[in-house]
């Protein structure tokens, strides 16, 4: 089933306890992830990780040099999983395209006047089109949080859906920017705006505000995503961004989703890390649970 | 076309591999004599029984069984001790006794943990991080108030009552004995303690660490033995104080053998807690509770929230995320760090959960447990819950005392008040509901003594426990749980 836009009842939202959702966060911490269990997660973490460059200063250069990083991880360790895309700005997507061919990993544009959606419809879907146009298999786009702190959510909601027509095939990530939101009751009323109106993915964070991804705004979209998915059988993917550079805590996402949303789910097909240094750090626990030693970080590849 | 149920798949092929907590530092002797006046003496009968691990079935010691003899001795020691020395001694050195008793329990938190998932089968995590951190707790609480109690009770002069005798479930073992024993030093008085037969040893490790402090002798003594050394400890004619947590049938008959006696006494009894979700409650978090309230200690609560009240217009969508839910709990070896449910205390309660599970079927209640894999040896049972029941099924109206939980629907707030408090127990119950004004009228209507607002089973020393009806009366815990140990 192909995702379209769904009516929504905008006056009620369900609510969200911040206490309950620090206990259940708090088991999933003080779980131990080891041996086989942590090899795993960690080949598959390192395969949802969408390898990101979003800064002003980026050139051509700098994105040709992340593609061959995306390609070649550490290649003296065999068998390793690839990223699951390169993550750029509307104008390098031609750059990334051209250098990801025959890679197999996809590459996602930012859109929309990332990262504040400060502007136009009419800019924010020329924005989305040039990304398109130019073969980004993927679309993050952000969402109006002024219009949605206004209480406009049919404003909101009409923009993601007409992003989303925007883009055709490829498939769209709205980011939320929880770090905006304030509280989690505002993070699910946007989940679930989001994902109505059409989003293949929900993601927490444009990585430029602080905090970015948490475990605990985390759940709360999962758990948004659970509710669409208990009442159409549709699944919607999750990408948590920004804040998350070490291996333990990209082992407990999964935990979460994991014993949140189950199988289904444990895949790049729905779920993904944006994060630039956390596919070192997982390469260094990977190579580590081989050899029995830390190497040093100089021994990772820094693109 | 047939609508296909949506299902949510659990088995991901990704399991946690074993993560066991390491045995090799506890101190364990193969034999445990009666803490009696500041030593460790033989039991007159000369008598010992068997304490075992209810995950493995494996003896961990033999422990002594004392006998009216025995218990008289511990009484004569704690009333020596209280008239020469405790009685004497000034609050604020009392106090800081007991703050030594509290600091060597934190020092000895991971050998009482890991003792405590040994004898009893709860998880490690809650052991390590419930039990033994709230029975530090309570002993800093209630060493706080030793020198405070003319200012607890203003212009009343309190005093202490004399030997308390005290008697602990099996349950919590270490934090129902800090329960009792904290405030019953802080307010001066000695005591006799009994831990229960099936789960003594970290009663007796307690009684080391008391030891280590350098508490004079005879103040505090733990003897160890079955219900008749419990016996002997209500009927001694020295003991002026008797505090019992276990079930009602024994809180009954010690009512009646302390009636006409001087003896005080507070009973700690069963429960039946309702656990209410209406339709506004953030239901994802509700859900978190109601497996906390049900789940938590296998069930062995006597405030677990086991009888389940759900607004009707909710039901379907909860009873779903409950089941869902439940296919994450891991049931197993106590001391892995990742296991939610642990072993069932022992043979004897798990014929007694077995038994009600039974009794459930056959009164047409609907049972569900999960798919988890359970160990071969030991004692076990999965999360159970059971649908289409009403309050008319004993599974509702009887403790179980086990991972078993009886769901009920209700459509108004007077309904379910009516519900909740159509039970012989009173001993807690929890609200969720997003609205205020809701939760507060409930408190209010609810016959509990502890009512939980948007969450479940939370413990802290300086919050009074205790309950209504066939649960029991006086309060431990906060100020309240200085009175029963006073005269004034």
């Amino acid at each position: 089933m192909s995702k379209t836009k769904q009516k929504i009842d905008l006056s009620s939202f369900p609510t969200v306890d911040q206490v309950g959702i620090g206990d259940r966060i708090e088991r999933i911490t003080k779980r131990s992830i080891k041996k086989e269990t942590k090899v795993q997660g960690l080949k598959m973490a390192l395969n949802m990780v969408d390898l990101t460059t979003l800064e002003g200063a980026d050139t051509d250069k700098k994105v040709i040099q992340l593609c061959n990083k995306a390609q070649h991880l550490h290649d003296t360790y065999p068998d390793l999983p690839t990223v699951a895309a390169v993550c750029v700005y509307p104008n390098f997507v031609k750059t990334a395209k051209t250098n990801l061919q025959g890679s197999g990993i996809n590459v996602a544009s930012v859109a929309t006047a990332f990262p504040s959606g400060q502007s136009s419809l009419k800019i924010k879907l020329l924005d989305t089109k040039i990304a398109v146009d130019a073969g980004a298999e993927e679309v993050d786009m952000v969402i109006s949080r002024g219009k949605f702190h206004e209480g406009d959510y049919n404003f909101v909601y009409d923009e993601i859906a007409a992003i989303k027509e925007a883009c055709g095939n490829s498939r769209l990530k709205v980011i939320l920017e929880t770090g905006e939101l304030g509280t989690f009751d505002k993070v699910r009323k946007a989940s679930d705006i989001a994902i109505a109106a059409g989003a293949d993915f929900i993601k927490t964070s444009t990585g430029k505000i602080s905090p970015a991804a948490t475990l605990p705004v985390t759940l709360v979209m999962l758990e948004a995503i659970k509710d669409y998915y208990y009442k159409t059988g549709i699944q919607v993917g999750m990408k948590p961004a920004g804040g998350i550079s070490n291996s333990k805590l990209a082992l407990q996402y999964l935990l979460l989703v994991k014993e949140t949303l189950g199988k289904d789910w444990l895949t790049n097909k729905w779920f993904r890390f944006g994060a630039s240094s956390l596919a070192n750090d997982l390469l260094m626990q990977i190579v580590k649970q081989d050899t029995g030693i830390y190497q040093s970080k100089d021994y990772f590849s820094k693109d | 076309m047939a609508k296909k149920t949506i299902k949510i798949n659990f088995d991901t092929g990704w399991d946690l591999a074993p993560a066991p907590e390491s045995t090799g530092h506890i101190q364990l002797n193969e034999q445990y004599n009666l803490f009696i006046g500041g030593k460790w003496v033989k039991p007159s009968s000369g008598n010992y029984f068997a304490t075992t691990n209810p995950a493995d079935e494996t003896t961990l010691a033999m422990v002594a069984e004392a006998n009216n003899k025995d218990v008289d001795k511990a009484v004569k020691a704690a009333r020596k001790a209280y008239d020469t020395v405790w009685s004497k001694m000034s609050a604020k050195e009392r106090g800081k006794y007991i703050y030594r008793i509290a600091r060597l329990i934190q020092e000895k938190a991971r050998e009482f943990a890991v003792i405590e998932s040994l004898d009893g089968g709860k998880p490690i995590r809650e052991s390590r991080d419930v039990d033994i951190p709230l029975a530090a707790a309570h002993f800093f609480y209630y060493a706080g108030w030793a020198d405070k109690l003319e200012y607890a009770f203003p212009n009343r002069k309190p005093q202490p009552l004399g030997v308390a005798g005290q008697i602990t479930p099996w349950n919590f073992p270490l934090l129902m004995a800090a329960w009792k024993i904290a405030p019953a030093l802080a307010t001066g008085n000695t005591i006799v303690l009994k831990p229960a037969e099936t789960t003594p040893l970290t009663a007796l490790k307690l009684a080391e660490a008391i030891q280590e402090a350098g508490l004079p002798d005879g103040v505090v003594n733990i003897i160890t033995g079955a219900g008749e050394t419990g016996a002997a400890i209500v009927n001694h004619n020295d003991v002026d104080k008797i505090a019992f947590t276990g079930s009602t049938g024994v809180g009954k008959i010690i009512q009646n053998a302390i009636a006409g006696t001087h003896k005080k006494a507070t009973l700690e009894l069963g429960g039946k807690a309702a656990n209410i979700i209406f339709e506004d409650a953030a239901l994802d978090q509700a859900v978190e509770g109601i497996i906390n309230g049900i789940y938590f200690n296998q069930g062995h609560v006597c405030c677990a929230g086991s009888r389940l009240f759900v607004q009707e217009s909710v039901y379907n969508i909860v009873l779903r995320k409950l089941k869902d839910r439940m296919e994450s709990l891991i049931v197993g070896n106590p001391l892995d760090k990742n296991t939610d449910i642990g072993a069932i205390n022992s043979k004897e309660q798990l014929q007694v959960i077995n038994k009600y599970l039974k009794i459930g079927e056959k009164e047409g209640a609907e049972m569900y447990q999960s798919n988890c894999s359970i160990p071969k040896k030991g004692y076990w049972c999965k999360p159970t819950l059971f649908t289409n029941v009403s309050q008319s099924n004993r599974i509702v109206q009887e403790e179980i005392f086990g991972p078993v939980l009886a769901i009920q629907t209700f459509r108004t707030v007077a309904e379910v008040i009516e519900k909740a408090n159509n039970t012989p127990f009173g001993l807690s119950a929890g609200v969720w509901t997003d609205k205020g004004s809701k939760l507060f009228n409930m408190t209010s209507q609810l016959n509990a003594g502890i009512i939980w607002g948007n969450t479940f089973n939370k413990f802290d020393p300086t919050s009074p426990f205790g309950g209504y009806k066939e649960s029991g009366f006086g309060r431990e815990g906060g100020l309240h749980g200085l009175k029963p140990y006073l005269k004034f």
